[in-house]
Parts: C-alpha cells; structure tokens; sequence
C-alpha cells in the first residue's frame, strides 16, 4: 500500500500542521512516512504546497505528477491551480471559502467565481467534494480552525486508510491545550459535513 | 511538536531537525552559523535548546564569521558545526579553504544547504564542488533519518583525518521529514584547550608550502575511507548499474526497478575502487544526480583510467537536466534505458484565469512605507535602486518595483558605488538591519572613502525577518544563557564619517517621504535609518498592539492613493469602495498617512 496527499493552501492557513497531522497518525499506524514541505520565502502569503506520503515501501519525499490519491485544497484557487498533482480518480477535497490575493484585494486582478471554479474541477474530475470550511470553523468557534474542519473531512472521504479516532487523537497532540477543545469541535463538524 | 531532547523512541521529523538531534547524539560542544534557507531551522532550534543540550550556539554575523569561530572550537579539541544555506558558503570560503592546510582536532561539519530550484535562494549553484576545490571530505544524505546517523558517522570521519568535513544537504533533504528512530545523547564537550603548533596553525608560505603536502596525503587517506564507508552501499543486481547520491536517490529506489544502485553518501573524495567494480561488466551505468555532472564527470575519469568501455549516461548525454531539482517525474528522461514505473496521466491545467499570488510584504510591514517614500521622494528622476537579500527583496514587486539589481548579501550597497561613479543617475540602495552587519558596512566606507554619491538606506525591522526571525548584533542577544546588549546602527554609521544620517519611522510615509528628498539632494553619502520593528516579530513576543482603523466612506474620494502606493494586503476595494480587513489590519496607519483627506482613521 501507498497513499499520497497533496496539500494545498496559502501561507498562514495551517497546512503544514494538517501535513504534521496526517504525518504522525500514518505513523502511529505503523507506516514509512515521507514528507516536503515549503518554508522560507514562499510561506509570505504566497502558495504553499506539502507532499505527505506514506505506506509500506515509502522513501521518496515528493510524488510524481498526476499521481495524487488525495488533494486536500485548503483554498479554492490554489486547488484548481495544482489540479495536474491529480489524475482522473483522484479525490479532491476543496474548500470553497477563497484567500484573496493581495492583487485582488487592492482591485487589480479579478477572482473568478467559486462556481467556475467548481466546474473546473467537476468537468475533469468526478471525485470532488466541496465544503465550506472557514465558515463551519468561524461556526466552532474560530477562522484558524479551518484546518481541523479540513482533517474531520478527510476522516470521513470513502477509502482514506486512518481511522477516524487516530486523526482526531493525532490533531489533539499537535494543538496546544488551550486550542483542543476548538479543534476537536470544527474536526467534528468537519467530518459531519462530509459524512452528510 | 517534536522534542529533540527525548532519550529515545521514534518521531516524525523534519531533516534539520534530525540534524540537530545528531549533534546531540555526536555530543557537539559548540555551533554557528547565519541564518539562511533551507538551514534556518537548526538554528531557531539551537537558539531554544542549546542550554539545555549542554552545547554553545551563536548566531554570528555572518557566515564567514561563523566559520571562524567554529574552527577555533574545532582547533582546541571542541566538536563543532558550523551551518548555512549554499551562497553563504561563498562568503565562508576563505577561511575554510586554508583552515583545511591547518586541519581541526576535534571534530568539525561544515553543513551546506543547497537550493536546487531556487526556493529562497538567488541561485542554484552545486557546493559539492567545493570540497574538491578546499581538498576536503564530503559526505551528503538522502533522508533525515540516514541525516542524523550520517552526522555522527562524518564526526568519526573528521576527527580519524583532522579535517573539516563538508556536511551536504539540499532542500528536498532539509525540509523533508520522515520518521526518525532517536538513539541514546552523547554528553558535550564544551570547553578544550589549544595547544599551540605554529608550523601546522600559522599558515605562513614557508609552512603552508608543507601544509598543502599534508593535505594532499590526509586526501590520500580520506579515499581509504571512503572505499571503507558504510555509508557508500551497493543494492540489487542487474548489468545495469545506476550511481546516485542525495535526494536523487530516493526517487531511483523508489521508482526505478531491474537496476543494481551504488548509493554514495561519502561522495568526497569517490569510492573510485569501488565505483570500478560496479561498472565493471554493467551493459551501462547511469548517473543520477541533481545539478552539476559532478559525479559523472568523476565516472567517466574513472572509466577512462581503468579502460572500461562501458557507456555512462545522464547529463552529458542529454538524458537529465543540469537545472532545477529532480522528481520522480524527472526518472521519464531514462525511460529508454531502464523500467521506471508508470506514472499516472495528469490532470489539464485548468482553463479559468486564476489570480498571481507570488510570495508577498506582510500587512503593516514597515518597508512597504519606506518603499512609497523613496518612490514619492524620487518622482521622476532616474533612480537606479540597488537592494539586497531579504524580505525586501520582495520590493521588487509593483507598485514599489523598488529594486533594480539584486546579487548577494551587502551587494546593494556595494554596487550603489559603481552605479554612481559610472552612470549619471540617481542610486538609492536598501539593506536590511541584519544585512548591515553582515556585509553592508565595507560597501558604506567604501562609498565614503571614494566619494560615491549614493543614498543608502538600512531598514531596520529589529530582526533577521525573512529566515524565521532571528537575533543580530542590532538587537542583541538572550538566549543560551548569554545577554548582550544591542549595538546602534546610528551611532555606528555616524562613527564612520557619514556626514548625513536620519533615522525614521516609515509609518509616517510622508516624513520619510521629505528625509529621503534632502537625501537624494545630498552630495555624498547619505544614510537614511527606516525604523521599525516588524509586525510579525512583535507577535510572536506578544507585543503587538493593533489598533481598529475605519475607513469614512463619506470622506474618501476614491483616488485610490492607498492601494496605489502602500498595496497592503489589508486594504480591500470592492465595488469601488475602500475598506480593512480587520483579520489582517494591525492599524499601523501607513494607509491613513498617505490618503490625502483623512478618511481613514487609526483608533488610539
């Protein structure tokens, strides 16, 4: 067995903590684990990617493209501009609550539609889930929380090969104990969203 | 969070981390370096754990300062480490091309983290070289986990041939992470003693002419071992060879089948024996390595002086790249020699037209003002601006596009003098608070001592921002049980002779705005100090203090100043209309400053 998420974002959205997530509960399952990750200069508000993999026969940190078995899309625009790390089959988790770039905020660049969006995905891909992590996780509690809304969503995406309870237990080891109570609530909310 | 400190277990860490536990392991007394990607992490970690680890770390004030002072530990019998991103090997050249005549004592790693791909980097260049050049051991890992067995096995290396050793990592090996097995932590040796031995420390020519000979006999020696090392290993079997090191062959073992591999993770000086007993018989070999065809040119020496008439293809014939970093995706360019498995059919880029979003200046970062200023200051005269590495860079950016001419580390500045006497324009060179104490005060005397006409200004954010916010001499150092105080840029630069020098805050754009007029009016040097600290700093010492900010859409006129000039990622137009983004304002009402009918008002 080999399993390889794509995680997509921006710069302060909490990927790399949803790639140290996901990365110590395929450890505990007993898995080789192989990871990369983006630091420096890119994480200034720019794009960010992490390439977690793990399975039996694990030693490569990055994945070739096309052959992601899992894009978690923490941002709808970034989702769509790393769709070549997916192939036809390939499950695409997307958050549909956009980042705006600053280009767009200060009115020089248009973003286009969620709609369209979706539809780009959707007309290539027949494995897109969509859901409004922001809003569930401003509904728990707190915007940062989006990430935990994003991991209970994965915890519930038919075929993921760690178990529910391993996720939440792995989320509540890497958040400091003022934050559990928040994350475990937008994990949970998370994960009903997708099981609904 | 991992805890680098635990007596053993297994944890799921990054390869700089895993780095910095090896040291622990190999019990290192001493470490420096000056920040830089993809190394930074050692370093922000040391900077918390040293005390407790029993070992002494500094940030010094740049890179070839770190060397010295890691040599020195390294002379008096200390084990030493002394770390930083590729280019900063440049600048670290010189001493540690001699201090390879003299050698160490106790055990020195000279860690280089490469960038293939440029991440954080100005570019790609291949330090492997390097250790060929200095005449030193090299050794370069593929995974963190073989990253921290390999630390404690190059301290073995280095002290069997008292010689530095290249410790080479690049990117895909720093900022990987794979699970770590902990062993058991050595205790440190922090304090030595030097005994003194002119003839091998004191390289005067008539004793460097014998240090040379030396040298040469210890890399003699350093081939023996390297024939010997655990860490250069054969796997499979197959007439078809492929020779691979570093990151590279992760992919080939991975993605590659029906080939036998030699692994070379002691890749200075080669396994020549051993490489010619591998290629010995092969059908061909292939050579898999990023960047430069440093092992493969090596090869093909190799099979020339043992008459092998074996082809060796990779670089040289056209079959991989010499630019970028590799992939699997790469292994496709020998598909024609061996099986690599199949890759799945990517997905279409999508047709929908998605925003840019490059890598950009934090809300309220305190250069965004000083950038509008010199470009208000400037208005059309023609104003060639040299700027440097850091945050900064990302002046580069519109609407500032506040750099023309970027290179290294106090380069700006440096080149801000030639720009003045050799052209009639106008030269303004930015530096960062760190960058001034690394590089950027040679270029500022020289500028004085040849009368170059330039303005030159040192934005002082109170931090080494870019890399993770470290400490530097302007901030002074707590940590590691040692305090010192910080060291005023102001009174430094004054000292030299700068007949102009003003400090301000860059908040208030359009006071900076005049400072910076006077000091493009100004005949000679001028030094403007842009202080203030940043943003994300203050966070993180929870000393932020953000302020509400209202936008009176009664009063705005739409003229669209703020967005035009200080671009902040805060600042929202929607439908035409001015708002904040309380998320991420913090209030430091450079916007307000610049709008010219107070509708945007900072609450106290």
């Amino acid at each position: 067995m080999k399993y390889t998420v794509q995680i997509v974002g921006v710069g302060g959205q909490g990927v790399l903590l949803a790639s140290m997530v996901l990365g110590n509960a395929a450890m505990e399952q007993g898995y080789k684990v192989a990871m990369s990750e983006v630091h420096g200069m890119a994480q200034r508000g720019g794009s960010v990617l992490s390439t977690l993999r793990f399975g039996d026969d694990v030693i490569s940190p990055l994945e070739a493209a096309g052959s992601a078995d899992l894009i978690m899309g923490f941002e709808p625009a970034e989702t769509c501009r790393n769709l070549p790390l997916g192939n036809k089959d390939t499950v695409i988790l997307m958050n549909l609550d956009p980042v705006l770039p600053s280009m767009v905020a200060a009115g020089f660049e248009e973003y286009p539609s969620i709609d369209s969006l979706k539809d780009a995905v959707s007309s290539v891909n027949k494995n897109l889930y969509t859901i409004d992590a922001t809003k569930i996780a401003i509904e728990a509690g707190k915007a940062v929380a989006a990430n935990a809304v994003m991991i209970g969503a994965v915890a519930a995406m038919k075929g993921f090969p760690i178990p529910k309870d391993d996720l939440l237990k792995s989320l509540m080891d890497q958040v400091p104990d003022k934050f559990k109570d928040l994350n475990k609530k937008a994990f949970e909310m998370g994960y009903s969203a997708m099981s609904s | 969070m991992p805890n680098l400190l635990a007596e053993g277990g297994k944890q799921l860490l990054l390869g700089n981390e895993a780095i910095t536990r090896g040291l622990i392991e190999a019990g290192v007394g001493f470490a420096s370096t000056y920040p830089g990607t993809p190394s930074s992490e050692v370093g922000n970690i040391l900077e918390k754990i040293s005390s407790e680890a029993g070992l002494y770390f500094e940030f010094s004030t740049n890179e070839k300062v770190a060397m010295e002072v890691s040599a020195a530990a390294a002379s008096s019998g200390v084990r030493s480490f002394v770390f930083m991103k590729h280019v900063g090997l440049n600048v670290a050249a010189d001493p540690m091309m001699t201090l390879a005549y003299s050698g160490v004592r106790g055990g020195m790693l000279i860690m280089s983290a490469d960038d293939p791909s440029c991440h954080s980097s100005q570019n790609e260049q291949d330090n492997r070289y390097y250790s060929t050049l200095a005449l030193l051991p090299m050794m370069e890992p593929s995974t963190p986990q073989e990253a921290k067995e390999m630390v404690k096995e190059a301290y073995r290396v280095s002290e069997e041939l008292t010689l530095p050793l290249i410790f080479r990592t690049t990117t895909r090996v720093n900022h990987a992470r794979g699970v770590v097995e902990l062993s058991p932590k050595a205790e440190a040796k922090k304090i030595g003693h030097f005994d003194k031995d002119v003839a091998r420390f004191v390289n005067i020519p008539a004793y460097a002419k014998q240090n040379r000979v030396r040298l040469l006999d210890l890399y003699a020696k350093a081939q023996e071992l390297s024939e010997k090392s655990p860490h250069n290993f054969i796997e499979g079997s197959g007439d078809i060879g492929i020779i691979t090191s570093g990151v590279s062959y992760t992919y080939v073992r991975e993605f590659v089948k029906g080939a036998s591999i030699i692994k070379l993770g002691f890749t200075n000086p080669l396994p020549e024996k051993k490489i010619a007993d591998f290629i010995k018989g092969k059908k061909f070999v292939i050579v898999v390595e990023e960047l430069e065809p440093f092992l493969e040119d090596q090869i093909l020496r190799i099979c020339a002086q043992n008459g092998f008439n074996v082809p060796v293809y990779g670089k040289r014939s056209g079959h991989l790249p010499r630019e970028w970093e590799f992939s699997p995706d790469t292994l496709s360019g020998i598909r024609e020699l061996v099986e690599v498995q199949e890759f799945k059919q990517p997905l279409p880029k999508v047709t929908v037209q998605l925003p840019s979003r490059p890598p950009t200046l934090c809300a309220g970062c305190p250069h965004r003002g000083m950038f509008a200023a010199a470009k208000k200051a400037a208005g059309n005269t023609d104003v060639i601006y040299c700027s440097d590495i850091g945050c900064y860079t990302l002046g580069v950016q519109p609407p500032f596009k506040a750099a023309d001419f970027i290179i290294c580390m106090g380069g700006g500045a440096g080149a801000a003098g030639g720009f003045a006497q050799s052209t009639d324009q106008k030269v303004i060179a930015f530096m960062g608070d760190s960058t001034f104490f690394h590089a950027g005060i040679p270029p500022m005397i020289n500028a004085l001592f040849n009368n170059h006409s330039v303005v030159i200004v040192v934005l002082d954010n109170r931090t080494t921002a870019m890399t993770g916010h470290q400490p530097n001499p302007g901030t002074g150092r707590d940590f590691g049980g040692v305090s010192t105080e910080a060291i005023d840029i102001k009174s430094l630069v004054e000292g030299i002779g700068v007949k102009f020098v003003q400090e301000i805050n860059p908040y208030d754009v359009k006071a900076a705005t005049k400072v910076m007029k006077d000091a493009l009016d100004f005949d000679g040097v001028a030094v403007i100090i842009s202080k203030c600290p940043c943003p994300l700093e203050l966070k993180k010492q929870k000393q932020l203090v953000i302020r509400a900010v209202n936008v009176d859409q009664d009063k705005c006129i739409k003229c669209y100043n703020c967005v035009r000039t200080i671009a902040c990622p805060a600042l929202f137009k929607k439908d035409g209309a001015i708002s904040t983004d309380p998320n991420q304002c913090i209030g430091c009402g450079m916007c307000a400053n610049v709008c010219p009918t107070g509708a945007i008002e900072v609450k106290k």
